[in-house]
C-alpha cells in the first residue's frame, strides 16, 4: 500500500534558517504546551564580532577607535584586536550552524542579532533571554587593562542602544571590566538603571583574585543597588595547566569549570558571602557536576582548617547552596540518580536558572529541565523562568507567539462557553 | 507494510537528503556513496534533526605495535551521520550512536522501484 508524504523537503536547495534548524525544538514546545509557561534563558549569546565595526564607533578614545576601525576594515588577518583562543567549537563542521549561519537572511531592521534571537527564542519557547557576547568572553585577559575598559564600555553602550532599547524580550548582565575596579564602579553608575540591564557579568577567564580589597567597593555598590553579579565561565588553553591538554574536549571540559571553581573557592573561603550577605551571585556555564565536588571538598577541608576561613559561620556547602547557577551544559545524562542528588544539593528548585547557551555547540533546550521527573511542577516553573524574574527583579515580557496562542485559546473557550450556554 | 513515495530516484543526487513528513514524523532519506538510507529525523539526545547534518567518516586513532600514538585518520570503511545540533554521531549503516550503544536512530528500509524511491514504514 502506498501512502503519500505530507511534505518533502530537499536539503540540497534549502537555505539555512534558524527557525528551520530548530523546528524540532518548536515541536517540543508545542507538545509540552509552553504557552502558559514563562521561560527565561539566563545565558544566550550573539557574535558581537560580526558587529565589530559598529561597536568600534562607540569607542571614546579617538586613537583607539582609529585602531579598532582599521582592524574592522581588515576583518581578520594574523592578529586580533582583543585576546582570542584556539578552539574548535564547530566540531570540525559537524555542528553546522557555525558555518551556515553567515548565509541566513535577515531584514534590514531590526538589528540582525535581534532577528536571530527572536527566531531561536520563538522556536524553543523562550520568552526572555539574557544575551552575552562571544569573543569578548576572553577580554579579561587583555594585557592592557585600559583596553578591557574601553572595549567593555563601547560594547555596553552599543548593546544598550542597538539591542536592549529596541527589544524588551532581550536583557543582559553587562560586561564589568573587573581588572579596573574604578572603571567597574563607573560602569555600574552609568548603566545600572537602564532598560534591559539586569545585572553585571564578569568573564571568569582572568587572573586577578576576586578577593582583592580593591573590589570591595564594587561588590558593595552592586549589593546596595540590588544588582546581581555573575561569573561567566570560559577557558584558556594557554594557561600553564591547561596547556598540558591535547584536545579541545579536554580543555573545554576542564577550562569551563576550573576558572569558576577558583573564583567560587576564593569567594567562599574569603568570607565574601558574610561581607556582602545581600549580594546575589550567579555562576554561569560551568554545568552542575562541579558543585557536589566543590561542596564536599571544601566542607571536608573546612572542618579541619576553619582557622583559615574565620569569616565563615556555616559550612562552605551551605553558602554555595544559597548562590545561583545557570543550568547549561547539564551533565550526567546517563546517571539520573546523580543528577537528582546534584539538584538537591544545590537547592535547584530555588537556586537554579535555565540557560540554553544558544547558539553555541553545547546548547540545552528547555525540555532538559521540563522533562526531569524528580522536579515538582513549581520547581520546573521556577527554574525555567520564575527564579530569574525574582533574581533580576523584573516583570515578564511574554513572547508575541505565546500571547497570540493564548488569545486564540481564550477566544475558542469563549465561543465554546457561549455555545454551551 | 505501507510505503511512502519520496521522489524519483534520479532526483536524490549523491550526498543529498530529502526529508519526508509523514503524519507527525519526519524521515530523512539520504543517498551516500550510491546507497540510500532512511532514518527518523530526530536525535535521541535532545531531538535535533539528525538527518539534516553532515555525513563524515569515523575518526580513528593510529597506534603502532608499541601502542604509541601517531595521530588521527578518517576511516575508509565506516561513515557516520552527525546531528547538526550537538554533533552526536551515529553509524550510517546501523543508526547506532557512537558514544552510547543504548542510543540509536530509528531506521527505515528504502525501496527503489521503477525510478521511484519509497520508505517502508
Amino acid at each position: 500500500m502506498d501512502m503519500f508524504a505530507n511534505n518533502v523537503r530537499d536539503l540540497a536547495t534549502e537555505e539555512f534558517d534558524t527557525s528551520t534548524l530548530l523546528k524540532n525544538a518548536a515541536r517540543q514546545a508545542d507538545a509540552r504546551n509552553y504557552d502558559d509557561l514563562f521561560i527565561m534563558d539566563v545565558d544566550s549569546h550573539h557574535y558581537e564580532n560580526e558587529s565589530f565595526g559598529q561597536i568600534a564607533e562607540y569607542i571614546d578614545d579617538p586613537t583607539v577607535r582609529h585602531l579598532a576601525l582599521s582592524k574592522a576594515k581588515i576583518g581578520g588577518g594574523r592578529t586580533n584586536f582583543q585576546p582570542s583562543q584556539i578552539g574548535f567549537q564547530d566540531v570540525g563542521g559537524r555542528v553546522t550552524r557555525y558555518t551556515r549561519r553567515k548565509t541566513e537572511q535577515t531584514p534590514p531592521s531590526p538589528h540582525r542579532d535581534i532577528t536571530l534571537a527572536r527566531r531561536w527564542m520563538d522556536a524553543m519557547g523562550v520568552d526572555m533571554a539574557c544575551l552575552f557576547p562571544t569573543p569578548m568572553l576572553h577580554l579579561g585577559m587583555h594585557p592592557q587593562v585600559e583596553m578591557e575598559v574601553t572595549l567593555a564600555r563601547a560594547y555596553n553602550r552599543w548593546l544598550y542602544e542597538t539591542v536592549l532599547s529596541e527589544e524588551r524580550r532581550i536583557c543582559s548582565m553587562l560586561y564589568l571590566p573587573l581588572n579596573d575596579p574604578d572603571a567597574s564602579i563607573r560602569m555600574i553608575e552609568e548603566f545600572g538603571g537602564k532598560q534591559g540591564v539586569v545585572g553585571f557579568m564578569v568573564t571568569s577567564t582572568r587572573y586577578r583574585p576576586i578577593f582583592d580589597n580593591a573590589y570591595m567597593k564594587v561588590y558593595r555598590m552592586l549589593e546596595e543597588r540590588g544588582l546581581p553579579l555573575s561569573f561567566h565561565a570560559g577557558y584558556n588553553w594557554f594557561d600553564q595547566s591547561m596547556s598540558q591538554l591535547n584536545r579541545f574536549i579536554s580543555v573545554h571540559a576542564l577550562g569551563f569549570t576550573v576558572f569558576n571553581m577558583i573564583h567560587l573557592t576564593n569567594w567562599i573561603v574569603n568570607g565574601l558571602p558574610e561581607r556582602f550577605p545581600k549580594l546575589k551571585v550567579m555562576w554561569i556555564e560551568s554545568g552542575l557536576a562541579w558543585l557536589p565536588f566543590l561542596m564536599q571538598r571544601l566542607d571536608s577541608e573546612y572542618m579541619m582548617r576553619s582557622s583559615e576561613a574565620p569569616l565563615l559561620k556555616r559550612r562552605p556547602s551551605e553558602y554555595i547552596a544559597d548562590m545561583y547557577y545557570s543550568s547549561q551544559p547539564m551533565e550526567m545524562v546517563h546517571n539520573r540518580k546523580a543528577l537528582e542528588v546534584t539538584f538537591e544539593m544545590l537547592k535547584a528548585e530555588t537556586q537554579l536558572l535555565y540557560a540554553s547557551d544558544y547558539p553555541h555547540w553545547d546548547m540545552d533546550l528547555p525540555s532538559t529541565i521540563y522533562d526531569l521527573p524528580f522536579l515538582s511542577k513549581q520547581g520546573k516553573r521556577n527554574i525555567l523562568g520564575e527564579t530569574a524574574l525574582k533574581l533580576f527583579n523584573i516583570e515578564p515580557v511574554w513572547s508575541e507567539k505565546k500571547l497570540r496562542a493564548r488569545e486564540a485559546k481564550a477566544r475558542a473557550a469563549g465561543v465554546g462557553a457561549e455555545v454551551g450556554a | 507494510m505501507p510505503e511512502i513515495f519520496v521522489c524519483n530516484a534520479s532526483d536524490l543526487g549523491e550526498g543529498n537528503v530529502k526529508v519526508v513528513a509523514v503524519d507527525d514524523r519526519e524521515i530523512g532519506v539520504i543517498r551516500h556513496k550510491g546507497q540510500c538510507y532512511a532514518y527518523l529525523n530526530r536525535c535521541p539526545h535532545q531531538g535535533g534533526p539528525a538527518c539534516e547534518g553532515v555525513r563524515m567518516p569515523k575518526v580513528e586513532a593510529v597506534l603502532n605495535e608499541e601502542r604509541q600514538f601517531f595521530g588521527h585518520r578518517f576511516s575508509d570503511t565506516e561513515d557516520h551521520i552527525v546531528c547538526p545540533w550537538h554533533g552526536y554521531e551515529f553509524n550510517l549503516d546501523t543508526g547506532n550512536c557512537i558514544g552510547d550503544a543504548a542510543l540509536r536512530l530509528k531506521r527505515y528500509d528504502v525501496v527503489e522501484r521503477q525510478d521511484s524511491l519509497y520508505v517502508v514504514l
